[in-house]
């Protein structure tokens, strides 16, 4: 089926446009929501089965051969993430049913999260320039709506703020790739890549490196790399948690995964200033990220400030760009992804007992709810990465990659950054599960079996990660193949080259 | 010709910054919507200005590249759709919190 790889664009689009109709029903929101995202989750383990099996997939629409029409193309890195997308919204379809309340449900909740998997899992599909800001902006705009559903006085306050930082970003996109083209005059981003190495023979201009500035600017505004996260930490803290979940699992990432394309198939010939420029900030976002977290006594700041965090390990992966910190990177990427959303809607089940989010006031609850408790331990301990869970695999090849290639700071950063988050997750641990219980007003009325069903499902995919990896590693060696040689993405897309 | 486009850009890329740096909320909004249309220019400065040929490949003669055109299309579908977005948004906000001033909209929730 040569089609394959577009169903998991255009299940979610057709199921959104679907329950646009439906809006006031909300059982059957529900149950049309929760069938086409397990249908897209089986759609995207064949598709990364037949990635597995057949190499590259690409698909012309309309026929337009490579470099002219629309190329979307996917290779083992977008298979992968379109499959944790996929997995991570099903999570939150699952968790919504009890997890946010009845007037958002019937103010297009279900169609906004679909056409949201429709943008995230299309940019990471993509292989034309402008059709990722394109893909761009079909999830910016879902996010838009996600993150204003409900009207509350915070969620208008601070999706303006969110709305303008992105629209100055994607003016700013739209600028690089005016740019590009003109330089290039391609959108199709294999064939981009071949004429920048042409360009390149003949001695880097310096138009090709403003160029990769500016697409780091504008990636490291969506992705919330060191000088441009300053819009996350409070746009993130509005949203009830299902949609944070979706946030910090899936936005964050796709800017870290254009970084990861972008830098690893146009601008890779140039060694010197942009990579030790990604570099340092790779690793000042660490810093950065942990000083957060550390810092403040609010379960869902502290979250917030490990994504950024992770974003920083991740990048310092790609930016160091030897084989195997690659495939730690892409490894890490996935386990992050699964890890933060599950984290989320934990913190959002904590929230919703307690009712407040402020770690002074929240004490006891490992008495009350155990299942809760540990959950929450083992997901944290996942996500600072203690061996066998998921998180240590990842870690372990990017620093490896970084001490191979000499960048033993950067190495060091990394590892020392494990043992602060998990300081300032254990500092949840301590202070909100042990202790005296409380009682909490309302907490009865809260259906925590049921809402637990989606984090415990992500929590044991983290444990299989983690513990299967050797299962899980050709799948990614592969992955982190066609990240490291980009002349395989070339000759699966551009057929001649 | 590119030249007198290059400033023209560089003017709408001014006035927009200087109008998102104010504190109301609707000069902010009409900044973005300057700020679109300078890079909407901007794509077809870099595109190359031709006139007087066809956008058709294979007749004898100069042709003109259709896709700046085609790219700013797209972008100002998008750049039409966010803005209005962004209009009703600050309405509905300045209904809700009685106030257009980017100063009073500070928040510190979570922050101690």
């Amino acid at each position: 089926m040569i089609n394959f790889l577009i169903l998991p664009i255009l299940i979610p689009l057709i199921t959104g446009v679907l329950l646009i109709f439906a809006a006031k029903h909300v059982m059957l929101q529900r149950w049309v929501a929760g069938l086409s995202a397990v249908l897209t989750v089986i759609v995207s383990v064949s598709l990364v089965q037949k990635v597995k099996t057949d190499g590259i997939q690409t698909l012309n629409l309309s026929n337009w051969d490579a470099p002219f029409g629309i190329t979307l193309v996917s290779d083992m890195v977008s298979a992968l993430l379109v499959l944790t997308t996929s997995v991570i919204v099903l999570a939150c379809v699952i968790y919504s049913f009890r997890g946010i309340d009845e007037n958002r449900e019937k103010f297009y909740y279900y169609s906004a999260v679909n056409f949201l998997m429709v943008g995230v899992n299309g940019a990471f599909t993509t292989g034309d320039i402008f059709n990722l800001f394109v893909f761009f902006e079909v999830m910016l705009m879902s996010s838009y709506v996600l993150i204003v559903i409900g009207g509350t006085k915070i969620q208008l306050r601070e999706s303006i703020k969110y709305l303008l930082v992105n629209v100055i970003s994607s003016a700013l996109f739209v600028i690089a790739v005016a740019y590009l083209y003109s330089v290039v005059g391609t959108l199709n981003m294999a064939h981009i890549s071949a004429r920048l190495s042409e360009i390149s023979e003949m001695g880097q201009p310096g138009i090709i490196t403003v160029i990769a500035v500016l697409f780091l600017i504008v990636f490291g505004l969506k992705g919330a790399i060191f000088p441009l996260f300053f819009w996350l930490p409070g746009s993130y803290y509005a949203p009830p948690a299902p949609v944070l979940a979706l946030f910090g699992a899936l936005l964050t990432k796709v800017g870290v995964y254009s970084i990861a394309r972008t830098y690893t198939l146009f601008f890779y010939e140039d060694g010197g200033f942009i990579q030790q420029l990604l570099t340092i900030l790779a690793v000042t976002t660490i810093i950065i990220g942990v000083i957060g977290a550390i810092a403040y006594w609010d379960i869902k700041k502290i979250v917030i400030y490990n994504i950024i965090v992770a974003v920083g390990a991740i990048l310092f992966g790609i930016s160091v760009m030897t084989p195997d910190s690659l495939t730690g990177s892409i490894f890490y990427l996935i386990h992050d992804m699964n890890i933060k959303a599950s984290l989320f809607l934990l913190v959002g089940i904590v929230a919703a007992i307690t009712g407040t989010s402020n770690l002074r006031k929240i004490s006891g609850l490992i008495k009350r709810y155990p299942g809760l408790g540990w959950t929450f331990f083992i997901a944290a301990l996942a996500l600072s990465g203690i061996p066998p869970l998921s998180g240590f695999v990842g870690k372990l090849l990017i620093i490896k990659g970084g001490f191979e290639s000499e960048h033993y700071w950067g190495a060091g950063i990394v590892l020392m950054s494990s043992l602060l988050v998990l300081f300032s997750i254990m500092k949840i641990f301590i202070n909100g599960f042990w202790g005296t219980p409380r009682a909490y007003e309302g907490a009865d009325k809260i259906p925590v079996k049921s809402m637990m069903t989606a984090p415990v499902i992500l929590v044991a995919i983290a444990v299989f990660y983690g513990v299967g990896s050797e299962f899980v590693y050709p799948y990614i060696s592969q992955a982190a193949e066609t990240l490291a040689n980009p002349s395989i993405y070339i000759e699966a897309v551009l057929k001649e080259y | 010709m590119e030249i007198l486009m290059s400033v023209v850009v560089g003017i709408l890329f001014m006035s927009a910054t200087y109008l998102m740096l104010s504190k109301s909320l609707l000069r902010i909004i009409v900044g973005t919507a300057i700020l679109s249309h300078g890079a909407h220019l901007l794509i077809l400065t870099m595109g190359g200005l031709k006139k007087g040929a066809a956008p058709l490949l294979g007749e004898s003669g100069p042709y003109t590249d259709p896709l700046p055109q085609a790219l700013i299309l797209t972008a100002i579908v998008i750049a039409f759709g966010v803005t209005a977005f962004f209009l009703v948004l600050a309405y509905r906000a300045y209904q809700e919190l009685g106030t257009d001033n980017m100063d009073k909209l500070r928040g510190t929730e979570g922050n101690d």
